[in-house]
């Protein structure tokens, strides 16, 4: 074979050398340093705007925000401000902090703040609880109480449609559906209105979201602001069961992960990667229609992190096998988790539910102060 | 008298006219341009005169031109900012619709030094009367011979488009405004790339002041030396000033860059000094954005030296002691006026304007907003101060565009001077909002 | 019955004059219209309807939903009915300093109506609009395209009474 390799650039992420090609972002860079070793998972930037399969993705949230202490061998100058790993390009030489500097740590408390304090924390009723990107940032970057004490934004309802369920309220604006929309989609219905803290998800005038990937943007959502209607209040994430399998599909190319309850297809959605980006986009008839296992050739049980929620079954008394402390420690400390609870589905009720929770947790929050 | 570059001839009547205005040596920089000199030739110019961005920024012009990209067979744009809706700033408004013709003539000389053939004024929508204005004046340029195919007989082509806004302050930053150009929501870019690579239409584009762009006919007509030779170091050439607020006579000042805060604020040449009968409290020197100044940090810098108007002088002593000239926005506060509301207030409008696209400064902002409405109204509490130097410290700098920075300067320098007076709002709240009462207790008044 | 959507349409001289507006622009370019055109529709229909974005959709061949993104990303576009007279009134700081939160109050209580809102003949909408530029002239406000200047409880009258007639 011919010999055309690039010019490799060196850069250093927290203390780790890493080569990459010309053009790539520190946020790839990073990635790539936990790929080839998976302790360092935690030392990549949060992505909460960025999407690697969507082009034009990244640059909004500032939840990735790093500090590059040496723009590269040729110009030894830090950069003034922290900027967007996800869209910022490496240079050679270049010098980058992300986990190792405080600025970093303080500037991401602050984004999980903005982020959370109009945000419902309606979580115990939200479909996406267990594999929220939110909760995951939150959790690993955030405070663990909220100074917010103003009333939180809310929202006109706008029905997308029989698939897609819209909760403008959890929303954090990444435009990820509206990316969705115009790169697989051929022509887009909804996108973003208004501006300011006012900005909302919307088709406008009431209009469904209607075309064969339009379910796509479900997948994309890092929340629970876009979700699956033929899913909803089905389960939570963590008691299900995702396998990989495929169909011969005319539309896409029918590569899924089917969610089980027991032995029925309660979801279908497109497979993602580690970083939870999807590796290819499915038909809206593989996602909403084929809910038996008959229309699916099974591959197998989908590759779940450790880290996931998911896996949090496996610690399941009756599921340890070896070795004997392990058990017995799952004997002692795990029961088996049953949901024996009715399904929740009148929209008042669901309402009410968010409001009061919406009210403990600001609840929660003073009395954290007080403490 | 100070020199005049661009007002000499403002109140002469009948100057919005191509006929009284080529009488007052109109579209002269022109014809020397176009005819004598090489599009190279006018740059250098630009570079000598040192002027600087006047839309707030503050950066040198000559060398943003120079960083205009060139790669063949690409247009080339230059886009004129006329979108002022900076609070305290209305000096673009004013020169435009005064005489509009000098922003023409300089349009025309600065988008033949950049060789764009096609260039366009953003003009807030509001000021759709000022736009006519413009249209009008172009319509009459093209007629003589100024614009259009071929212009003087030079080969050199340049056509004009008056773009009207749609209300939104953010489409002042110059990324936001090109894609409001482009018929889009004026989100800003992420850059780079800068404008200068991909800027309209993703080709090469300079975005400039109103004010800027007008000072290259007097540039051209005279030289960049003699335009450096006016103002203080790097502060170069004459500036126009927006005075507002409680002065004896607010309006459009031209002034030579290194005039002393205590003369313009003072003297009947300009401000006329504070409104009868009252006294000077607090300002606000280069619009809304730039951090609030208390009467003992305005004339005197803390070293007790005197404070000049200069880019320089206004931002000695950093954001502890000082300010920025930034766009020129010079809003006078007297004793009857409550640093708290005020904030506010500015807080309110940087909510309002906010793109929404980034999380620090949509979400941001809008607390700011919510947590001085209730100080300023008589709910807030001590640690609701703090709480807002924290919140404009993780905005500060963390955002896609300098709005982050607009909205969070305001609100950390009102407390870094004025904390007494916040504090006084809540311990005394029902004082505090009895109309028209304002904290008298501030060691800032002295 | 309101107008049924394929009915709108530019008068034939704004017609003419978007044609021309879009032709400023280079080729493939002409989403650059959206503005000026959204004024143009705005100055025929007083707001900017959903039929009216189709329309100027329509005419730009471009998504309606790109022309319902921009139309409410900008203050100047009413998305909802308005009165014969839209009072728009800067609400910022320096107004304010020049007794502005007084004047706007006191136009208010003429008229009866909270910002955003319509007299019930119809006649004036008040709107709450942020800095107009014209801060060293304040009180400001904007009745379509003129500026309303220096403005006292006096001259509130004046002008009212003036378009009341």
């Amino acid at each position: 074979m011919e010999e055309t390799k690039p010019t490799l650039f060196k850069i250093t992420f927290d203390g780790i050398e890493v080569e990459v090609e010309p053009g790539t972002t520190i946020m790839q860079a990073a990635r790539k340093i936990a790929e080839a070793d998976r302790s360092n998972d935690a030392l990549v930037p949060p992505a909460m705007c960025y999407y690697e399969p969507l082009k034009g993705t990244g640059g909004k949230c500032r939840a990735c925000l790093v500090k590059v202490t040496q723009g590269s061998a040729k110009d030894t100058r830090p950069m003034p401000k922290l900027v967007p790993s996800c869209i910022t390009q490496v240079q050679d030489g270049m010098v980058v902090e992300n986990t190792t500097n405080p600025a970093v740590l303080e500037a991401r408390k602050g984004v999980v703040e903005f982020l959370l304090i109009n945000h419902p924390l309606d979580c115990p009723v939200c479909d996406q609880a267990g594999e929220c990107h939110l909760q995951d940032f939150a959790y690993e970057h955030g405070a663990a109480k909220t100074r917010y004490e103003e009333e939180r934004r809310t929202f006109d309802r706008h029905d997308l449609g029989p698939y897609i369920q819209l909760h403008m309220t959890r929303c954090i604006l990444c435009y990820r559906c509206v990316f969705t929309a115009d790169q697989i989609t051929n022509k887009r219905v909804h996108g973003v209105m208004h501006r300011g803290d006012a900005a909302e998800i919307s088709t406008y005038i009431e209009k469904a979201i209607d075309n064969d990937f339009s379910g796509n943007v479900i997948d994309v959502c890092p929340v629970g602001a876009l979700t699956d209607k033929t899913y909803r209040f089905k389960n939570r994430v963590w008691f299900t069961k995702p396998v990989d399998a495929h169909r011969d599909c005319p539309t896409c190319s029918g590569n899924v992960t089917l969610w089980y309850r027991g032995e029925e297809v309660i979801r279908v959605t497109a497979r993602k990667n580690e970083w939870g980006e999807v590796k290819e986009f499915i038909c809206n008839t593989c996602r909403f229609e084929k809910k038996n296992t008959s229309d699916w050739t099974i591959e197998g049980p989908t590759k779940v992190l450790r880290s996931s929620v998911i896996s949090a079954n496996k610690y399941r008394a009756d599921l340890v096998k070896k070795p004997d402390f392990a058990l017995k420690l799952a004997d002692s400390q795990y029961k088996p988790i049953e949901d024996s609870r009715e399904f929740v589905t009148d929209q008042d009720k669901i309402r009410q539910l968010s409001i009061e929770n919406n009210d403990k947790a600001n609840h929660r929050s003073q009395l954290a102060e007080k403490n | 008298m100070a020199k005049k570059i661009l007002t000499e001839y403002i109140n002469v009547p009948g100057i919005d006219t191509f006929e009284v205005y080529r009488k007052h040596g109109g579209y002269t920089a022109v014809e020397k341009a176009l005819k004598t000199m090489t599009p190279e030739e006018v740059v250098e110019e630009a570079k000598k005169s040192g002027v600087r961005g006047r839309g707030g920024a503050g950066f040198p012009m000559g060398m943003k031109w120079s960083f205009l990209a060139k790669p063949e067979g690409v247009p080339r744009y230059l886009v004129c900012n006329a979108d002022e809706s900076e609070p305290g700033t209305f000096k673009d408004h004013y020169l435009m619709k005064m005489i509009p013709h000098l922003l023409i003539e300089g349009m025309i000389v600065s988008s033949f030094a950049l060789g764009a053939n096609k260039s366009f004024i953003y003009v807030r929508g509001e000021l759709m009367y000022v736009i006519r204005i413009l249209e009008r004046a172009i319509e009459e340029a093209k007629e003589k011979g100024f614009l259009g195919k071929n212009i003087l007989g030079t080969g050199y082509d340049l056509e004009l488009v008056v773009q009207p806004g749609g209300g939104a302050y953010i489409c002042g930053e110059e990324t936001a405004l090109l894609e409001s150009l482009e018929g889009k929501r004026g989100n800003p870019r992420n850059k780079p790339p800068f404008p200068a690579i991909k800027g309209l239409y993703q080709s090469p584009t300079v975005v400039n002041n109103v004010e800027s762009i007008s000072n290259m006919p007097w540039i051209i007509n005279n030289g960049g030396d003699a335009y450096a030779a006016i103002g203080v170091g790097r502060s170069t050439g004459t500036k126009l000033i927006s005075a507002s607020g409680h002065i004896r006579k607010p309006g459009v000042y031209e002034i030579e860059l290194g005039v002393s805060v205590d003369e313009f604020l003072n003297s009947d040449e300009y401000c006329g000094g504070v409104r009868d009968g009252h006294y000077l409290k607090a300002l606000v020197a280069g619009g809304s954005s730039v951090p609030i100044l208390p009467a003992h940090l305005i004339t005197k810098t803390a070293n007790g030296e005197d404070r000049l108007m200069t880019y320089e002088s206004l931002s000695d002593g950093g954001f502890a002691t000082g300010t920025m000239l930034g766009s020129g926005g010079f809003i006078v506060f007297d004793e009857t006026s409550c640093i708290v509301r005020n904030t506010w207030n500015f807080s309110r409008f940087y909510h309002h304007e906010s793109c929404g696209q980034c999380s620090p400064c949509r979400e941001g902002t809008g607390w700011m907003e919510k947590v001085l409405h209730r100080l300023e109204h008589g709910h807030g509490s001590m640690h609701d101060i703090d709480l807002l130097v924290d919140i404009s410290k993780k905005i500060e700098g963390n955002t896609i565009c300098p709005l982050g920075d607009a909205a969070a300067w305001p609100v950390a320098s009102a407390i870094r001077h004025f904390r007494e007076e916040f504090e006084w709002h809540v311990t005394h709240p029902q004082e505090a909002t009895r109309p028209g009462a304002v904290y008298m207790g501030s060691a800032a008044l002295v | 019955m309101t107008e049924a959507p394929n009915t709108v349409a530019f008068t034939p001289e704004r017609l003419a004059k978007a044609k021309e507006i879009i032709a400023r622009y280079p080729e493939g370019r002409q989403k650059s219209a959206l503005l000026p055109l959204l004024h143009l529709a705005q100055e025929q229909w007083g707001w900017v309807s959903p039929e009216v974005m189709d329309y100027v959709a329509d005419l730009l061949s471009i998504l309606p939903i790109e022309v319902y993104e921009v139309a409410t990303f900008y203050t100047m576009f009413h998305l909802d009915p308005v009165g014969k007279h839209v009072i728009e009134y800067c609400r910022t700081g320096p107004c304010c300093l020049m007794g502005g939160e007084d004047v706007y109050g006191y136009l208010r209580e003429k008229l009866g109506v909270e910002a955003g809102q319509t007299t019930a003949d119809g006649k004036f909408t008040v709107k709450e609009v942020e800095c107009l530029a014209a801060c060293g002239w304040g009180p400001v406000f904007q009745i379509r395209e003129k500026y309303y200047m220096n403005l006292t409880r006096e001259r509130v009258d004046e002008i009212i009474d003036e378009l009341s007639k």
